[in-house]
Order: structure tokens, then sequence, then C-alpha cells
């Protein structure tokens, strides 16, 4: 390995831990967060250039910083009609060369410019996708490329995505604010909304041939965690953090040696990551005691801690999964949940109850393409003998899964079916 | 991945029993440890007394003998660590690197073993310890049944 591969690595390094920091306080300062991811990304490429012939500064951060903001007074010195943002920007930069760079006091005000770093980036007026990428970008530090490759589009995609985005809060002009009152709990939703998703994909990929992309769940939980260290009195962070703490703790068993899935009943629970189910308790725990318990990332994260709690299958306490899905449906009323819902009867009252609970959502048409309403129809009907029904039933999950892993387990279970004695 | 930075302080093994740091110090690292925690990859840290307050057990003899602290032989010793969950190796050195540090201390910078890095035989022989880190850390919930 050359030493200019040794600088790359060491300035993608100083990259992930500098460029949410780097791009809040230069948001704050310019009070426009598409320049100022602009000019920070525009400070990484002159760390890339210069770094590997001059070394890493010894304070890379204060570098990336002092030559973004360079940047940013040539460019607003070119435009005049920013006139009045270049007089803030000299006030600013007069205050903070200086102010005397104490760590201590620079830490206070950085906390609260990340929150609305945060809240830009997943603001309501962008598309999911654009809120993910742009999160992706300026809190995970991830490079176009590796947001794309993690998501299975192209690098332009992802780019044009990011510009249009920027373009969107300049047009809405979206300040770079906290939101207060009314305002802060849909902003907090969509915070959240957009880390879970983050964790999702990389949970389950929904196409392709990867079972499941821990980087990107590694990201979210990352993600989560920073949430919480800003907002610690909000409940919701914490459920969700719990959430996905204890549905990642399932990945050393959700895949068997040929990187096949193996579901829940059959993963060997010893290889269930012990770490990451006390650090899901602990955060469940603090959002119960922040009066959260029945918010719906935290009614989740309870239902996995039941699974995470029952030391093997046959142990799992169905009858408060069921309870604890009906609370779910009082304060997030999904099909999804009715299914899960549905699962659960079955365990506690028979395949039948269950049924009966799955054919009122036969009809739903936010269900008509999701391939795990006829896969736990299959698996009651093969509880109940009904084979013939279970197989097409299992055919019709197989046809509408576009993993290509999971086709393969469902075209497995129709198979067997088949083979069944009836 | 998780690391583990190890804090090493200089002169720490053969620190008076009641050997404290002062605030300024722990000031700055308490800002430290907020930074860690801001970026989302603090997943725990300690402090430890210092050596003279403990014990070493050893094994050289056919039984153990027991020493108290501190321990004439011992060069270095352990003043605290943090555990940390971080995208690659170069991350956690860089983060290492910002660590407020005397000039007379040293961080090492060590992965965590997961299960997945040991060999079939190592895994199968190590089958249960999961578990057991699960029972310490699942008191079972009294909201249930």
């Amino acid at each position: 390995m050359s030493a200019t591969d040794d600088t790359h690595r060491r300035i993608e390094a100083v990259w992930r831990i500098e460029a949410p920091r780097l791009i809040a306080g230069l948001a704050r300062m310019l009070r426009d967060f598409g320049l100022a991811e602009e000019m920070a990304q525009d400070a990484l490429v002159t760390a890339l250039e210069t770094w590997p012939t001059s070394g890493v500064p010894e304070r890379p951060g204060a570098w990336l910083m002092t030559t973004a903001k360079r940047r940013a007074i040539d460019r607003l010195r070119r435009d005049t009609l920013a006139a009045r943002k270049h007089v803030q920007l000299g006030y600013e930069l007069t205050l903070l060369q200086h102010a005397d760079g104490d760590d201590v006091e620079r830490d206070d005000g950085i906390g609260d410019d990340l929150l609305r770093l945060v809240f830009t980036a997943c603001h309501p007026v962008l598309s999911a996708d654009a809120r993910v990428a742009l999160t992706l970008r300026v809190l995970g530090g991830l490079s176009t490329a590796e947001i794309a490759r993690a998501f299975l589009v192209s690098e332009a995609t992802i780019a044009q995505r990011i510009v249009r985005a920027k373009r969107t809060l300049a047009e809405k002009q979206v300040p770079f604010e906290l939101p207060r009152g009314a305002e802060l709990a849909p902003r907090l939703a969509s915070v959240l909304e957009v880390v879970y998703l983050i964790f999702n994909e990389g949970y389950a990929a929904t196409a392709g041939t990867d079972w499941m992309r821990p980087a990107l769940c590694a990201q979210a939980l990352r993600l989560g965690r920073i949430l919480a260290s800003l907002a610690p009195y909000e409940p919701e962070v914490y459920g969700l953090l719990a959430l996905m703490e204890l549905q990642a703790s399932r990945f050393p068993a959700r895949t068997n040696v040929h990187g096949e899935p193996v579901l829940l009943a059959a993963q060997d629970r010893a290889r269930w990551d012990a770490g990451r189910i006390r650090r899901g308790l602990a955060a469940l725990a603090r959002a119960e005691a922040l009066g959260g318990a029945e918010g719906p990332y935290a009614l989740q994260a309870a239902l996995a801690a039941c699974h995470a709690r029952a030391g093997c299958y046959a142990a799992t306490d169905w009858s408060r999964i069921a309870a604890l899905y009906a609370r779910l449906t009082r304060v997030a009323p999904s099909p999804v949940v009715e299914l899960n819902r549905a699962v659960a009867v079955a365990m506690v009252e028979g395949a039948q109850a269950g049924l009966s609970v799955l054919d009122a959502l036969v009809d739903e048409p936010r269900l008509a393409d999701y391939h795990l309403l006829p896969s736990v129809r299959g698996e009651l009907l093969i509880r109940l003998g009904r084979d013939d029904e279970a197989r097409a039933a299992f055919e019709q999950a197989a046809a509408l899964t576009a993993n290509a892993r999971e086709r393969a387990l469902l075209t497995q279970r129709a198979a067997a079916c088949a083979r069944r004695p009836s | 991945m998780r690391f583990m930075l190890l804090m090493i302080p200089r002169g720490y093994a053969n620190a008076a029993p009641d050997t404290m740091p002062d605030a300024a110090a722990v000031a700055r690292m308490m800002a430290y440890n907020r930074e860690l925690q801001q970026a989302g990859v603090l997943l725990g840290l300690d402090g430890l007394h210092p050596p003279s307050t403990g014990a070493r057990v050893s094994f050289d003899h056919d039984r153990p003998t027991v020493t108290d602290g501190p321990f004439a032989e011992a060069k270095e010793a352990l003043g605290g660590y943090w555990m940390l969950d971080v995208a690659s190796r170069d991350e956690a050195i860089e983060w290492a690197r910002r660590c407020p540090a005397g000039p007379d201390e040293v961080i090492e910078v060590r992965r965590v073993q997961e299960m997945a890095d040991f060999p079939e035989d190592v895994q199968a022989a190590a089958t249960g310890l999961e578990d057991m880190q699960k029972t310490a850390a699942t008191p079972p919930d009294p909201s249930s049944r």
C-alpha cells in the first residue's frame, strides 16, 4: 500500500468524522445549507489534492473549516447580490478567528448546529429518497458513489437527487433552524422515518441478491445514536434506537453458511448479539421512562424485545406480542401491523383464528403487492392441512417478492407442499 | 465494527492509590466524550483506579499467587477505555488522535473480536458465550405475564 493510499484512507476517516460538524458550522454561518455543503465538498477536494504531498495537518477539522470559509468568502465576494450575507460572514469569520479555540465552549454550540443539520436534511418538503441521500451525505459523510452502491442505483442518480434536494431547500426558503412548538413533532417524525428507512434498506434489501447490507444498518444505528445525544428528551428517538439495536442483534443468525435466510423460528439464538440486545433493552427502558411506551417505535421495539427475551422460539410470549400489536394498531394503524397481529393471534388461539384476522385483509389494496400476506397465509393453511391452497399462496408470494433469495425460499416452500402426502 | 481505545497513562503503573485526575483534565475529556457521542460512535467508556489499589493473580507456579499492587515489574497500566462503533480501523485511529491526552499518555487501538471472526471449531467451542452475556443482560420483563 502506497503512502498516497494511506493518506486517502485517512482523509476518508477524517471526512466521516468532520463532515457533519463542518457542514453544520458552515450552514449556520452562511445561513445557506446548499452553499455550506458545496463549500465543504470543495474543501474535501482541496484536501485530497494537497494532503498526499503536504501531509495531513495537525488539526484536520480546523484546516477543512478554514479552507471552506475562504472558498465561501471568495464565492460571496463574486456574488454582489449576497452583499448582506457577505458582511455577516466577515463578522462571523472575525469572531471565529479571534475566538480562543476552547474546545469545551465550541462543543456546546455544535450540538444545536448538528441538530439543525439533521432537521434540514430531513425536511418534509423533500421526498423520502432525497432526505435519505442528503442525510447519508451530510451526516454520514458518505460519498455519492457509496450511497449509489448501497441503494443499487447509478452515481448520477444520487448526484442528481442531492442537487435537486438542495435546490428545493433553497427554493422553499427552508431556514437553517430548529423546529419549535407544534412544528417539532412532525419534523422529528420525518427525521426518524429517514433513519429507519436507511436501516431497513440495509436490513432487508428490497432488490438484488444481497439479503442485507450491514453497513447501511450500522450507519442508521450511528444516526440513531447521534439523535439520542442531541435530543435526549425525545422518547421516540430511544424507541427507534432500541428497535434498530434489537433487530440488528439477529444479524449473525439471519443467514446460514450458504448465505441463505434463516427465519426467526429456526434461528440459533446463541448467535444473537448480546451487546446489541443489552443496548436495545436499555434504550427501550429509556423510551418508556420518558413516557413514550405508546410511541410507534417504542411499541415495535417492545415487540422485538419479546423475541430477544425468549430463550427459544417455543418460549415466545405470543399473547404479549398480540397485545402489543393491538396497541400498535391504535397509534399507527396499518394493514402490515394487522398482518403481524394475525401471526401472533394464530400462535395464541390457533391457525384458524389467525386466518380470520388475515381474511379481513385480503381485499386491502395496500397489501395487493405485498408478498408477506400470501406467505403468512401459506404458513397458516399448511397448519390447517389445506396444502393445495398453501402451495398456491406460496407461489403467489414468490411471484411478488423482488428479493432473489426470498423468492428461492418461497418456491421451496411451495414445492414442499406439493410433495407432502395429503 | 467495534474498537477499544485503551488509555495507558505513563506513570499510572506506580501512581498513588488516591490518584485522581484534575477537574480541568476531566472537563477536556468530557468535551471529547461528547464529540464521540454526538458522532454516534460511542458505545461505552470507563476509567480504572490505579493498579496500587488492585491485585494480580498469577499462574506462574502450580497454584495461583496473589500480589497486591503496585506491581514493581509493570511498566504500563491501563487507565480506562472507550468502546467505539466505527466504520474502519482508520476511523478508530483518527478518533484516538483527537483525544486531549497529555504528553505522557498512550492510546492503544484494538479491534474487538466478534463471533464471526473465529473459525468454525472455535465458534463451536464458544457456543453459549453470547447466551451467558445475554442472561446477565436481560432481566425478565416484569410487565409480561
